[in-house]
């Protein structure tokens, strides 16, 4: 973080697009090599839809979603979320942007294993000052709404994997952020677990003024999406409502 | 944010105690040895704090301590009588003996001889009988630490000494602040003194003066070398002395330092290590709250909240160690009259900021150096 990115290669943003890049490019020095990773790349996301980044190791979708969501500077290139310019923020208005706007489901699930359920939901909350009681029971009330309710008292490790994740959308959801990212969801669960988990995240995360964005290679969930962006070498080579069928 | 801090320290009860544990020795280490130190050294004027109602000493000019002394002529003592401001003046005189018990056993005692009349420099309290048993013949007071030297575990009033060949009966037993070398103290009067030590011509030790106007006993005593030609010290001065004396002369500040410093390496190596351990462990966590947007400010507070009750807790348990060290020894005259100086656990708790500080601001930096992108790899 901190680097200044060069914006000479800026376009147009559409004004409805809940996300928005233009040209983003993004360098790694490997030793002396300097690697890109992304190719200026140009993208809009809208709110109210379910959007899939897929593509295999290593094409960027990653990199891409950490730009997307203000975590990683593009070496090149200007990305909006809701309109605002995030990389023409100052770092600390950044990392507030984040914790106002953004809801983050990690892969490995990142919960804090010595505070229970509930208080791994409301750390978010609790990060923007609220009262720990009162963002303890907005938690609740959001695991209630996950179905996990009653398991709100309960540490990670008393969790089935399944709990975990609803944990950790819950965490993601309590401060009603209107991006949320998701970091391969599905990976670590069964074909039907995998499902019922994307049934949840459609019936919670997506809504009107709400974008929601979902990294994954998993292709048994491919037709739950509004929306398939396929990443290759850097670049977007697919955009669609379903996969194409090469792949 | 602080609440969690701690929840996700104390969640991790291996690293939370190894942490306490840490901080928790080396405040001891250090307090403890701190206060054995400075009550060693004070233990060099421990023949000045016997003798609370002298407000100057008198002594020949090359002397140095109470137990460092050369004999001046008894004429010394009527020199500083005819001092004004001088309000009493009485002879003392100390020095060494040996004692064969009825045992047969070589003990190497220091005598002390009082003003035949006042009494003064006897020690203030008396542990058994009075301080009047001196007029009887032959008579002596031993110090409580001699007492447990030489008969442990039984009462020496009635015992007969062979004190240099002549024979010497114990009547009391006085309270007496022992000397850094716990050497058993024989009192007796300072007739009898001079019969118990063989010398030379010269036997007086000091003159004990006490000063009309206590409060300027400093002006008195620069009076008295102008007139007397003999070094004459404040009480306070001639205990300073019998500190410097031992700092001086012996290795001690050098060991007790290598010991304090000794607590410092391992109080940072145990916490160093602990935290970081801690840290990486918990580095995913984190990462997810950075990248949630905690800032690096409120990440700092957490991190020294968790120092901070580390801190508290192990210095706590460190200082109550050596609380229960002083108070389980303290019948043993090796570490009789030990307190714990005030400025001792400030020093503590000094040490320990700076292991906090230190070992906390290295685990500090690898939270701070982690990308909040790390947690999506």
């Amino acid at each position: 973080m901190g680097k200044k990115m060069d914006t000479s290669a800026i376009g147009g943003c559409n004004p409805e697009a809940a996300i928005c890049t233009r040209a983003v490019t993004r360098d790694f020095q490997a030793g002396q090599q300097t690697i890109t990773v992304l190719h200026g790349i140009d993208l809009d996301v809208k709110a109210g839809e379910l959007t899939f980044l897929v593509g295999e190791s290593g094409s960027g979708k990653t990199t891409l979603i950490s730009i997307m969501c203000g975590i990683l500077w593009p070496t090149q290139g200007e990305v909006k979320v809701f309109g605002t310019d995030i990389y023409d923020l100052s770092d600390d208005e950044l990392v507030e942007f984040r914790l106002n706007n953004i809801g983050f489901i990690f892969q490995q699930y990142n919960l804090i294993p010595s505070i229970d359920a509930a208080s791994n939901a409301a750390v978010p909350l609790i990060a923007q000052g609220m009262e720990r009681h009162e963002a303890r029971e907005k938690a609740v009330a959001m695991l209630e709404k996950l179905n996990i309710g009653d398991q709100a008292d309960k540490l990670p490790n008393q969790l089935s994997g399944g709990q975990q994740q609803r944990v950790a959308i819950a965490r993601a959801l309590v401060h009603e952020p209107r991006l949320v990212v998701c970091d391969e969801p599905t990976a670590a669960l069964d074909a039907a677990s995998g499902r019922r988990v994307m049934d949840l995240l459609r019936e919670v995360a997506v809504a009107e003024d709400r974008a929601c964005i979902i990294v994954t290679h998993d292709n048994r969930i491919f037709d739950m999406a509004d929306r398939i962006l396929v990443l290759e070498d850097g670049k977007v080579t697919h955009d669609g409502d379903h996969m194409p069928e090469d792949h | 944010m602080i609440w969690i801090a701690i929840r996700m320290l104390t969640g991790d009860p291996q690293k939370f105690f190894g942490l306490v544990f840490g901080i928790a020795f080396s405040t001891l280490l250090i307090t403890q040895q701190l206060t054995i130190f400075v009550n060693l050294l004070e233990r060099g004027a421990s023949g000045v704090y016997n003798v609370s109602s002298a407000d100057v000493w008198v002594m020949d000019p090359v002397s140095r301590t109470t137990d460092v002394a050369y004999a001046m002529p008894s004429t010394a003592l009527d020199k500083v009588r005819g001092v004004p401001g001088v309000e009493w003046a009485v002879p003392h005189i100390r020095a060494q003996a040996s004692v064969r018990t009825k045992d047969g056993d070589l003990e190497g005692v220091a005598v002390i001889g009082v003003d035949d009349a006042t009494l003064i420099g006897l020690p203030k309290n008396m542990v058994e009988g009075s301080i009047d048993v001196l007029s009887q013949p032959d008579s002596v007071i031993i110090d409580d630490v001699g007492t447990t030297r030489m008969f442990p575990g039984q009462s020496p009033i009635g015992e007969r000494l062979e004190l240099n060949d002549q024979r010497a009966v114990i009547r009391g037993i006085a309270d007496a602040v022992p000397s850094f070398t716990s050497t058993v103290v024989l009192y007796t009067k300072y007739s009898q003194a001079l019969n118990y030590v063989p010398g030379t011509r010269n036997r007086l030790s000091f003159v004990l003066v006490g000063a009309e106007n206590p409060a300027e006993a400093k002006a008195l005593s620069e009076k008295i070398e102008e007139e007397t030609g003999l070094k004459a010290q404040t009480r306070e001065e001639f205990a300073r002395d019998g500190v410097q004396f031992i700092i001086d002369n012996t290795g001690i500040p050098l060991n007790f330092g290598i010991t304090v410093a000794l607590g410092f390496i391992v109080g940072v190596a145990i916490v160093g290590l602990t935290f970081s351990l801690f840290i990486r462990d918990n580095i995913k966590q984190f990462g997810a709250l950075k990248a949630i947007g905690v800032t690096n400010g409120k990440i700092r507070r957490m991190v020294a909240a968790q120092a901070g009750l580390v801190g508290l807790i192990g210095y706590g348990l460190g200082v109550l160690g050596t609380v229960g060290f002083i108070q389980a020894f303290s019948s043993n005259p090796t570490f009789k009259g030990f307190y714990i100086p005030w400025q001792i656990p400030l020093i503590s708790a000094a040490a320990v900021t700076i292991i906090l500080a230190l070992t906390g601001w290295l685990a500090l930096r690898s939270v701070l150096k982690t990308e909040p992108a790390s947690v999506f790899r």
